[in-house]
């Protein structure tokens, strides 16, 4: 029975829960939910009831590559927005989101039916076999559909309404904006000032509005140099260094084989001057020569060092968005291999040759970091200067300035050199039907590589895996507007602001769970020095192996620290009520007097306590007169001098009621995460679904069953804090009972 | 030899140092009967103590007339670089580390020489004897297990220890006569009793030989263990040919016929040179960080090394499912039953028994399954990975060092459910290969008595059991699990233990922080635990004092507790923290 068990996991013999997908957001997933469980009960179902369901295909069998015997069987269901498949036996509900759909294909039929599998953009593999070929067909023919609509406004975001526990509209899109971001960066200043010539995206229209450029150039020289470039994609600064050394992107020169443009030439001598410290700059081609030079046949090319003064002329040789299409499809079937042997996937791995590339990436935006920190200014391109730039910007400066190793500063990060700067997500994520060569996971190594850095600087990023998989998944989603269109100018059109929602804002709402606990400023260098060696590159399993569901640790370090800390951060709230108790009630047993003995030596043995009221005293004596005076009282007391009672102007009467409710509010204890496989609500847990503590009751539940949030009686701070249904109410009922 | 001829320098200026993630420090390089010290004879300066038998190869590289280099190798990886200007000091140099580095005499390491700076608490020779280890199984399974000191003089068999568990209705004299029909006189004994009853016994192959000889003591012996009707496995870590092979040479398998109630299942773990050889071309690739991905990757792979791993764990898996899923006993074994045998064994108790998860529950697997048990550490660690392939024995490998590996796979999958951080398995490799403790020294109990190791020599365990050395391997994220822990050995879940194989050429102290900040976390969490139960108990006190002083007012309903509040103590103990 065991020969070839590649997995042992007998716990997944008896417990096959299981929920595949990116998890769903609360407010649709409970509209379809709901519906399908009338639907179950409803002997006659209304198919096209409420417009959510399009199709429904009973006794599908979903297959397992690890437990090929015992494939669940359930129903498909097809709806509007997600490809749904429960088994009401197993408990097992796999939900794919239509617009993650990479592609659909109708395998040879079989006996038992016709097998379906579907590949995502986040790395799910499924393979279904629906027993009526004409299903089949009709489910295929559909997904191949909703999976690409053909216009940009079929996308998902322009139907996805958010519930009312959810953020409003707006909020999100005005978290960041490209001129406080360069202001941040002391930009405008004497050698850099902001352009307006490309306010209408005249200029360039995937450019953003706003352009920084060298104070001394002339308008006559930026539109000389912009017709020089490919897409008119002419030098402008991405990141300026602390030492004034720069980071300036442009697309390649139209220099084919001798032409030579005196303004560009003269723009890139101003870049230069800009910095003092250095008589030279680089010019970064991050493609491989052969490709630059093959470009120069179609009238493109690269920098000719002998026209340029002063530059130093560089190809680093990271590949075009061809082969990292085709490297990651080899990396995926990789980790599709049925029972690999060890060699065979390291093979693999070696021969799909991303890990390379996640290398080359790297190297050469440390190659640009270097030159910065070094005070020597960079200019990179690429082809049209909007992939493989992007990328080495960015990274270059995240091992510049810690500020983009925040959640906030990646964000802006990304705002800036991705999203204002013209990267296609559209198209290189294939949200719209197009070309199929467009398509490239450009981004996705982006969030590789600053993966790999975090696995070797673990407290030097603010943000965790979660962040980095949320932010992956959003950006194939269509869910929100943020990643949809070409180029700033394409989203403005679409008045994306005002018709969807933004991440941003759904992130902000999140952010507890995006947190690395170890994040640490003061371990923060400013200058990240990565070890790029081929030894400390890494397949990133959580991303690539996502969904495969036993390879993954069984105990989720991330996860347990972050309870870890919210639970302490419980606790010490909880203290400073605690305390503010002891006081106060100290202070009444020394008003009346008669106590005071066993009170004194009372106080005396406690004298944590004592340090703890100092604490109280910094932390709130402007706000809490009260306590400030109940402390004084008792500082006296316990040095035994008698003090003519003053008489606080109010004490606060506590009631053994509310003391009771008080300590009652808040867990101790929470329950371990370990070994919980479902929430209350029977919806099973993954190695990827959040599991939340409710923080009064300490139990586990799943994001859907902590909905809910409110401030706790037996925290002193009154902020709100998540916590259960059941508990909520709870809570809601007694505080209407006290506060009438 | 005396120590006084084998070092023919004592003492050298100018010597300069060229290490791992430090500046090259130009100091006075002292040879000692044990040591190699490098001291810059600055306050604070960077200084090498080096053990002699920490050394697994040097190289000369001698630079004319000038001197030259001495590329110095160690058994725990790191490799140093010693410059020396003159070249008759450069060969004398050369030619004590040389000598002193291969001392084969034991009496003559370290460990007899060392006294230890610290008083010794518990003695690690006597805290893990097997009538303590198994008292309480042979208590309570009384009519199942007993102690056996047949082999009391090491003759029954030389290579296992004093005292064994046999099966309680087995006499001594079948098993003498079982032991005859064993290599090396290895007869089965009982490793491990899984709750339930099923369990793991271990043993070298059976002498069947070419004509297929068969024992009836050692049929019965292992029969003994099964109830009436059931079922067991042996485990056979060789393939098939292998065994097979083998009876042409004396050796064999158990024979079907003989052995009815068992079946055989041969899960092949390659063994010795193989091992030696995989995990040389590791370093090597390890080393070379200079190379392209596609050159690492291809290097990685073709050491097999991680895939050894994945081996080993999926024979210790299927073990642990016959004792654990199928309620079946189990006998592992494959040639002599020293090396991949105890690999085995000692693995599967790791997935099985949460004990073994503990640092005094691994401290005791070590000494029941790898050193009572006779895996011969002196001679598969005399010379590791760096040793040329000519000086390397048939006999080395690093068989223990693929059990650490494999022990720190199943950590990282499970990394709460360790008592010990992966520090100690460290700890472990290194002190296996040189150590200033006698614990790794001798290559079974019969040797160790013969040396009056414990005696003459001081135990790892006891300096490791002292509270302030043992908070430094605690794991602050442990969180006792009693379950059975099934690891994935799926090629990706298995990853490249950087921590130890690249510690020499990527830096570790990036992970070293993290690790610290986790255990301050972790502590911070526990004392504001601590803190608030504390505060609870003393509000509830004054609030009684408060009612019956009259400040406070009763609760409206009275609470069945005299003290209100007290009931919402937590309970002392918290069965499960988050």
């Amino acid at each position: 029975m065991y020969a070839g068990h590649e997995l042992f996991s007998p716990e997944g013999a008896s417990w096959s829960v299981k929920y595949t997908g990116i998890p769903v957001s609360p407010s649709v997933y409970a509209r379809i939910r709901s519906w399908l469980l009338q639907e179950q009960e409803n002997p006659e179902p209304d198919l096209y009831q409420g417009s959510l369901i399009l199709r429904k295909v009973e006794n599908v069998r979903m297959l397992d590559r690890y437990n090929a015997r015992k494939p669940s069987v359930g129903t498909l269901y097809l709806t509007a927005t997600h490809l749904i498949f429960v088994d009401p036996d197993g408990k097992k509900e796999t939900w794919i989101l239509h617009m993650h759909i990479a592609n659909v294909e109708k395998l040879p039929l079989t006996t038992s039916g016709s097998p379906l599998q579907i590949r995502c953009k986040t790395f799910l593999s499924v393979t279904f076999v629906v027993p009526r070929e004409r299903d089949c067909q009709e489910v295929f023919v559909t997904l191949q559909q909703l999976s690409q609509p053909v216009h940009i406004e079929d996308l998902y975001c322009f139907h996805y309404t958010s519930s009312t526990e959810d953020i409003p509209k707006p909020a999100g899109w005005n978290f960041f904006d490209l001129q406080s971001e360069y202001q941040r960066m002391r930009v405008p200043n004497d050698q850099w000032s902001l352009t307006l010539l490309n306010k209408d995206y005249e200029l360039c229209d995937t450019y953003p509005r706003y352009l920084y450029v060298p104070s001394t150039a002339s308008t006559t020289l930026l539109m000389g140099s912009s017709r020089f470039r490919s897409k008119g994609r002419l030098p402008v600064l991405s990141y300026l260094h602390r030492n004034k050394a720069v980071i300036c992107r442009c697309s390649q020169p139209l220099s084919g084989f001798s032409a030579r443009c005196m303004e560009d030439e003269q723009l890139l001598n101003c870049i230069l001057r800009t910095n003092p410290n250095s008589s030279y700059m680089y010019v970064v081609d991050t493609r491989p020569r052969i490709n630059a030079m093959a470009n120069r046949a179609a009238g493109k090319g690269y920098e000719n060092e002998n026209f340029y003064e002063n530059i130093k002329f560089h190809f680093l040789g990271i590949d075009n968005i061809h082969v990292m299409r085709s490297s990651l499809s080899k990396l995926i079937e990789t980790c599709e291999l049925k029972a690999p042997s060890m060699g065979s996937f390291l093979s693999g791995i070696e021969s799909s040759g991303w890990m390379r590339h996640i290398r080359s990436i790297l190297e050469t935006s440390w190659f640009i970091a270097q030159a910065l920190e070094d005070g020597i200014s960079v200019v990179v391109h690429c082809s049209d200067g909007w992939d493989r730039t992007a990328q080495v910007c960015s990274l270059a400066s995240i091992f510049l300035d810690p500020y983009y190793r925040t959640i906030q500063g990646f964000q802006a990060l990304i705002e800036k050199d991705w999203l204002a700067f013209g990267h296609k997500f559209s198209e290189r994520c294939g949200h719209v039907a197009g070309d199929p060569k467009e398509v490239s996971p450009v981004f996705t190594q982006l969030v590789d590589c600053t993966w790999q850095l975090t696995q070797q600087f673990p407290t030097t990023f603010q943000f965790n895996e979660r962040f980095l998989l949320t932010l992956h998944d959003h950006v194939q989603s269509c869910q929100f507007g943020t990643f949809i269109g070409n180029c700033e100018k394409d989203r403005v059109d679409l008045k994306l602001s005002e018709r969807t929602f933004s991440l941003w804002g759904y992130m902000a709402n999140h952010m507890n769970e995006y947190i690395n606990p170890l994040y640490s400023t003061d371990a923060n260098p400013d200058v990240l020095v990565p070890n790029i060696s081929p030894q400390n590159i890494r397949f990133w399993r959580g991303m690539y192996c996502r969904f495969e569901n036993g390879v993954h640790p069984r105990e989720p370090l991330g996860d347990l620290l972050l309870a870890t800390c919210d639970h302490s951060s419980s606790l010490e709230d909880h203290i400073r009520l605690l305390t503010k108790r002891i006081n106060a009630l100290k202070e009444q047993l020394a008003d009346k007097g008669e106590k005071r003995r066993s009170f004194t030596s009372d106080a005396l043995e406690s004298t944590d306590v004592v340090l703890d009221n100092k604490y109280l005293y910094e932390k709130g004596c402007g706000e809490d007169t009260d306590n400030l005076t109940a402390i004084k009282l008792s500082h006296a007391a316990t040095n035994g001098v008698v003090i003519p009672p003053v008489k606080p102007r109010s004490v606060e009467l506590i009631s053994v009621d509310q003391l009771a409710a008080e300590l009652n509010s808040v867990a101790l204890d929470w329950k371990t995460l370990r070994n919980i496989r479902e929430c209350i609500c029977s919806t099973p847990f993954d190695h990827f679904s959040r599991k939340y503590h409710c923080w009064k009751c300490g139990e586990v539940f799943c994001t859907r069953c902590i909905d809910k949030h409110t401030a706790l009686p037996g925290h002193h701070s009154q902020r709100a804090v998540p916590v259960c249904k059941p508990c909520y109410r709870e809570i809601r009922r007694s505080s209407s009972i006290e506060s009438p | 030899m005396e120590f006084a001829d084998m070092i023919l320098i004592p003492k050298l200026d100018g010597v300069v140092l060229h290490g791992p993630f430090q500046k090259p420090v130009d100091g006075t390089l002292c040879i000692t009967g044990h040591h190699l010290i490098l001291s810059s004879r600055k306050e604070g300066g960077e200084e090498l103590w080096l053990m002699h038998h920490n050394v697994d190869s040097i190289e000369r590289k001698p630079n004319g007339a000038l001197g030259g280099s001495l590329i110095i190798k160690c058994k725990d990886f790191r490799i140093i670089q010693l410059d020396i200007n003159s070249t008759d000091e450069f060969m004398k140099v050369a030619t004590s580390i040389e000598r002193l580095s291969s001392l084969d005499e034991p009496t003559k390491q370290y460990p007899f020489f060392y006294r230890p700076m610290f008083p010794i608490l518990e003695d690690g020779w006597t805290a893990f004897r097997p009538e303590t280890e198994f008292s309480q199984l042979v208590t309570a399974q009384s009519d199942e297990w007993r102690f056996s000191y047949v082999n009391k003089d090491f003759s029954v068999c030389p290579t296992y220890p004093s005292t064994v568990i046999v099966p309680r209705c087995v006499d001594d004299e079948t098993i003498m006569a079982a032991a005859a029909f064993r290599e090396g006189g290895r007869f089965p004994v009982l490793s491990y009793r899984h709750e339930g009853g099923s369990v793991l016994l271990r043993s070298s192959q059976p002498l069947t030989g070419p004509s297929g000889r068969r024992c009836k003591d050692d049929e019965r012996l292992i029969n003994s263990v099964l109830g009436p009707g059931k079922r067991g496995y042996i485990i056979d870590t060789r393939t098939q040919a292998l065994a097979q092979a083998a009876k042409s040479r004396g050796g064999g398998f158990e024979t079907e016929v003989h052995y009815p109630q068992w079946r055989r299942v041969n899960k092949p773990i390659d063994r010795h040179s193989v091992l030696l050889d995989s995990l040389a071309k590791l370093m090597d690739a390890c080393n070379d960080t200079s190379a392209s991905m596609d050159r690492w990757l291809s290097r990685l792979e073709a050491c097999n090394w991680m895939s050894h791993i994945k081996d080993t764990l999926n024979c210790a898996c299927l073990v642990a499912q016959c004792l654990d899923q199928e309620g079946a006993s189990v006998l592992v074994h494959g040639s002599e039953g020293t090396d991949a045998t105890l690999l085995v064994t000692s693995l599967a108790q790791v997935i099985l028994n949460p004990d073994c998860r503990t640092v005094r529950g691994l401290e005791a697997l070590v000494e029941r399954e790898w050193l009572q048990a006779g895996h011969p550490f002196p001679v598969r660690h005399a010379r590791s990975c760096y040793a040329s392939s000519g000086s390397r024995g048939k006999a080395q490998a690093p068989t223990f060092l693929l059990f650490l590996d494999c022990v720190n796979q199943i950590h990282q999958q499970f990394p709460c459910s360790f008592e010990f951080s992966t520090h100690l398995l460290i700890l472990l490799f290194e002190h296996s290969y040189s150590s200033q403790f006698g614990t790794f020294q001798g290559t079974c109990e019969a040797d160790r008595v013969r040396l009056q190791l414990a005696q003459k020599t001081v135990s790892l365990w006891s300096h490791l059991n002292r509270p302030d050395v043992l908070q430094s391997f605690l794991n602050p994220m442990y969180d006792p699990n009693n379950r059975v822990i099934w690891p994935s050995v799926a090629p990706m879940s298995l990853t490249l233990w950087s921590e130890l194989f690249l510690r020499w050429v990527v830096d570790q102290s990036p992970q070293r922080q993290a690790w610290r900040t986790i255990t301050a976390l972790r502590e911070r969490d526990k004392e504001l635990r601590l803190k608030a139960t504390r505060l609870r108990r003393q509000l509830a006190e004054l609030e009684r004092e408060a009612v019956e002083a009259g400040v406070l007012a009763p609760a409206a309903v009275l609470p069945a507790s005299p003290t209100p509040g007290a009931d919402l103590l937590p309970a002392p103990v918290p069965a499960e923290v988050a």
